[in-house]
């Protein structure tokens, strides 16, 4: 089966629910999200068999398509192309969760009618994740990207009677453009420079021609927009803002769908230049933005008192390592490559955030409160979700026998490896500091007693359960045994 | 099998977790820990004790269990006894139970896996899994300002254990493995040689990282407010086996494989355990209370056991082996263990039946409680070292290694000198035990200790337990001896 069937699939899935959605009458919408839960499960189970041309046995009429010169297909892209639709089957079943407050911000309170989008929007963009896993041009990169976040600022904005979500959106909205400028005109330079759009192409110029000064600016320049997808500092800015004022599944999806997709950009572009003499440039000025991440992203979740603002200085901080992975492997001189990293990275990434996102969910939904101290006393409340919140909360500050732990570990052994010693110290401190503010959310759950108003139980949907418990088992069985997902990845 | 001493703690805990009744669970996993940790020790060399899964092919890691040698079997067996008595000591708060028994399982667990880790990963993971349960039990049921005292010693011990992990990376990265038995093996043979200014970087990075976990002087400060703050089971698992861990590391990795490097900072080192012994045991005396009294001479007392390793590095330095120096620290681990878990869980008792620690309200609490008294009595001579109990053959162990192989003619060394100081640590543990002794037990009874009322059978259980293996030692060493050798 030719790969691009899977993205084929999934965008026709995403436009079937839409028109769906709109002609099926009913005000209740969740069926609309379990079909594109069913859907995505369906893509998963095609990328067993989905192979590049390279792999046809015969040679069919489709291993000859032009479009093969814009669309790989290897184990990296299949390993990030199965990321994107983990995330996105994930999220669907927090946003059918989540309904609840998504109707009451789009329309009457019970009434479900403007929640129906919500679900088919979450589908094309995991398609546009797709899309952009398996790009080795940079038009393909850019049209992907762009389809990414034009998305994006709907669903950052979906909830149009929440002054909270709309700031978010128009937030997102600039500064989204503005990283586009950036990108398209940096494209445009290393258009100028090297002739051709083509990564191959880019390659060969790059290792064949003297190093020039208008190529080292338009890496430069992606390396800004970028930067603004991930959540680098100083390019963070609207990371906390956004993030608590969208709705909680966008996201969920953002923290971990978008970076992921940044990140599997930044490693497409940078790959063409890893051995030629921009490298020492290049992957210096991104340890450097590695080391201004951690410091920023670490220390300030230090004061946060919301949960949700907390996640997303947690997520610049774990950024931070995630560039640390791209940069320790600057000449492949580690055991690790870096997609294998950086990939593991995000998948652990995946599984604990996820599951911090559903507890934020579940949260919202029955106390109607994303602060910290909602979660006071659950020990009382809710024993065993409070368990789960402390192996989530374990998992993230890096406490070892967790998956959080195993993809740290491998960042700091590859920066080792590579002689980064500064950076490495910059990061076992910082991480230090991360003990300090995930352990806050532990001293919530077991040290303080339940406020008299929010001592709720805490029950969760069936479907809720079911995907928690999935995620917190995933967390400490990859923690101790890791080989599987690092097959995955090849 | 090995790996089974830690997985039974650790499935009993979720089974706690999972609402099997906590006190029972509990008891019955740490009698089966007991009886098998008791049956490894005598059958330790036994290849079924050994165990490897591959955990990841790529880099090369390995769940690897088993006994690396002796030393990891006397501190198994330390372990095991000392998670006996603790699910044994102490009383569960009301509506609490789950927590408290849970997390001593889950302590023992983390201890016990480090232990009989022979994989560097695992020797790590196994260590910080501990921290969670002694952050939780000590912020929600310790003594006195416990939520700053939770999150002083979790930063510590969080910031020590990062040293520590840079410092083993690195270390692994210049091995080659992670197995620690490949490591030792090759450093055996020769074929392992680190340059030694590499040497000299790591052994920085693990006294720092492994001396932070053992309160090596300056970064001792957490450990004595953690260890009056923590209930009595937390506070006798931390400070009896799992604070051992960081002295384990030094005698099985640093001391072996990075013999320059040590050397290197030999002065130093024997600066700072002067520090331990002199310093902390001078403000042990000034202590005004007994639960913090302990928690400091729980530090002062790793001081010796660090004076044993710097004998065997200037030794190993010199060319020489040093017969006394690994025994005398495995011996004084194991006694100091003991000993300081005995003494925890009896200060608990006694803060239970007077409602203070505090000096000044106690006195004459040996007539209304003689067993109290005399169990008391035992852990404490065996603190401050009384032959016939066991910390006594660990110390003149230590002293020995300090001055063993030395050249009758030549002048003092550094560790002779450091040894001959720390004999003053001795003075100053009899007097502060002493004092504490005759302020908790002896003269008239006071207003709370007047009703106070002797142990009952159960509370004599895990006090007995460990005052014959303190007496068992102190008689006949040799039955952990021989399994060092």
């Amino acid at each position: 089966m030719p790969a691009y069937y899977l993205e084929a699939f999934t965008v026709t899935l995403g436009i079937f629910l839409l028109i769906a959605e709109a002609f099926v009458p009913g005000k209740q919408k969740s069926w609309v999200g379990l079909i594109a839960v069913v859907g995505l499960l369906g893509v998963l189970g095609m990328t067993i068999w989905a192979i590049g041309p390279d792999k046809s046995l015969e040679a069919k009429a489709w291993t000859k398509f032009a479009l093969w010169d814009l669309y790989k297909f290897d184990a990296t892209a299949r390993f990030y192309k199965i990321l994107a639709l983990v995330a996105a089957i994930f999220v669907l079943i927090l946003a059918i969760d989540y309904r609840s407050i998504l109707a009451r911000y789009t329309g009457e309170s019970n009434d479900e009618s403007g929640t129906g989008e919500y679900y088919s929007l979450i589908v094309i963009a995991t398609a546009a994740m797709m899309w952009m896993a398996s790009a080795k041009n940079l038009s393909m990169l850019f049209v992907s990207l762009e389809l990414l976040t034009v998305t994006f600022y709907i669903l950052v904005a979906f909830m149009k009677r929440n002054v909270g979500s709309l700031e978010a959106g128009v937030k997102y909205l600039i500064l989204g453009a503005l990283s586009t400028g950036f990108l398209v005109y940096g494209m445009a330079w290393i258009y100028g420079a090297t002739g051709s759009l083509s990564l191959d192409a880019i390659t060969l110029a790059a290792n064949t021609t003297a190093p020039t000064t208008p190529l080292l600016f338009g890496i430069a320049l992606m390396i800004i927009a970028l930067g603004f997808k991930v959540g680098a500092a100083p390019m963070h800015f609207w990371i906390p803002d956004v993030y608590q004022g969208a709705p909680t599944p966008t996201t969920a999806f953002l923290s971990v769908g978008s970076k992921g997709a940044g990140f599997m950009a930044l490693m497409t572009v940078m790959a063409p230049f890893s051995a030629t003499p921009y490298a020492e440039k290049l992957f210096g000025v991104l340890s450097i933005l590695a080391c201004i991440t951690l410091v920023v992203g670490n220390f300030g979740a230090i004061p946060q008192n919301n949960f949700k603002r907390l996640l997303a200085y947690s997520s610049i901080a774990n950024a931070g390592f995630l560039l640390l992975a791209v940069a320790a492997n600057r000449d492949g001189s580690t055991s690790l490559s870096s997609p294998q990293l950086v990939g593991f990275y995000l998948a652990s990434y995946l599984l604990m955030t996820m599951a911090a996102f559903f507890i934020l969910s579940i949260l919202r939904v029955q106390c109607g409160s994303d602060n910290i101290d909602a979660l006071d006393g659950l020990s009382k409340r809710n024993p065993i979700l409070a368990v789960a919140v402390t192996i989530i909360m374990a998992s993230l500050a890096g406490v070892p026998l967790t998956v959080g732990f195993v993809g740290k570990f491998f960042v700091f052994r590859a920066a080792m490896e590579a002689g980064m010693v500064v950076p490495v110290v910059i990061a076992a401190i910082t991480a230090a500091a991360g003990f300090y503010y995930y352990f806050k959310i532990l001293r919530a759950v077991w040290w303080n007693t339940p406020n008299h108003k929010e001592a709720i139980p805490l029950d969760g949907s069936s479907l809720f359960t079911f995907a928690l418990t999935f995620l917190t088992i995933a967390i400490l069985v990859f923690g101790v045994w890791p080989q599987p997902l690092m097959n995955l990845i090849k | 099998m090995s790996s089974f001493l830690f997985l039974i703690p650790f499935l009993a805990a979720i089974a706690i977790i999972f609402g099997s009744p906590a006190r029972l669970t509990a008891r019955g996993a740490a009698i089966a820990t007991f009886l098998l940790g008791m049956y490894a020790a005598t059958d330790w060399s036994n290849a079924m004790w050994s165990f490897t899964f591959s955990a990841l092919t790529i880099p090369s890691l390995d769940m690897a269990f088993g006994f690396l040698n002796g030393t990891s079997v006397v501190m198994v067996a330390l372990a095991v006894i000392v998670l006996l008595a603790a699910v044994f000591t102490g009383k569960a708060p009301e509506g609490r139970e789950k927590l408290y028994f849970a997390s001593s399982l889950l302590i023992g667990a983390g201890a016990i896996g480090a232990f009989v880790s022979t994989d560097l990963f695992f020797f790590y993971a196994f260590h910080e899994l501990a921290l969670i349960p002694t952050f939780l039990m000590i912020g929600l049921l310790g003594r006195g300002s416990r939520k700053e005292i939770a999150w002083k010693i979790t930063i510590y011990l969080g910031v020590g254990s990062l040293i520590l992990l840079a410092g083993l990376v690195w270390l692994a990265r210049e091995a080659g493995t992670y197995n620690i038995i490949t490591m030792l093996a090759a450093q055996k043979a020769g074929t392992l040689q680190i340059d030694p200014t590499t040497q000299k970087s790591i052994a920085a990075l693990l006294i720092v990282g492994f001396g932070t976990l053992v309160s090596l002087f300056p970064f001792h400060s957490w450990a004595a407010p953690a260890y009056a703050s923590a209930p009595a089971p937390t506070a006798m698992l931390h400070a009896g086996v799992l604070k051992k861990f960081g002295l384990y590391g030094l005698l099985q990795l640093a001391v072996p494989l990075l013999p320059i490097g040590m050397n290197a900072w030999l002065t130093p080192l024997l600066v700072l355990l002067l520090g331990n012994i002199l310093w902390v045991g001078l403000v042990t005396i000034n202590q005004k209370r007994l639960d913090s009294m302990l928690g400091h001479s729980s530090v002062m007392h790793m001081g010796y056991i660090f004076l044993a390793l710097a004998a065997v590095v200037a030794s190993n330095a010199a060319g020489k082996t040093n017969q006394f120096g690994i025994p005398a620290a495995t011996v004084l681990m194991f006694a100091h263990g003991i000993s300081i878990a005995m003494l925890f869980g009896l200060a608990d008792r006694i803060e239970r039946s007077t409602g203070s620690l505090d000096f000044s309200d106690l006195g004459g609490l040996a007539k209304p409680a003689p067993v109290l008294a005399f169990l008391f009595g035992i852990a404490g001579m065996a603190s401050l070292g009384l032959p016939g109990l066991a910390n006594f053959s660990g110390e003149v162990m230590v002293f020995l290694a300090g001055f063993e192989g030395r050249d009758a003619t030549a002048s003092l060394g550094p560790v002779q000198i450091a040894t001959i100081l720390s004999l003053w640590g001795v003075v100053i543990s009899a007097v502060y035990v002493l004092r504490a002794y005759r302020n908790t037990f002896q003269g008239p009874t006071v207003n709370s200790t007047v009703s106070a009322t002797d142990l009952t059978l159960m509370e004599k259980i895990p006090a007995i337990l460990l005052a014959i293996a303190l007496l068992v030692v102190g008689i006949y060493p040799r039955i952990l001896l021989q399994l060092l050798s």
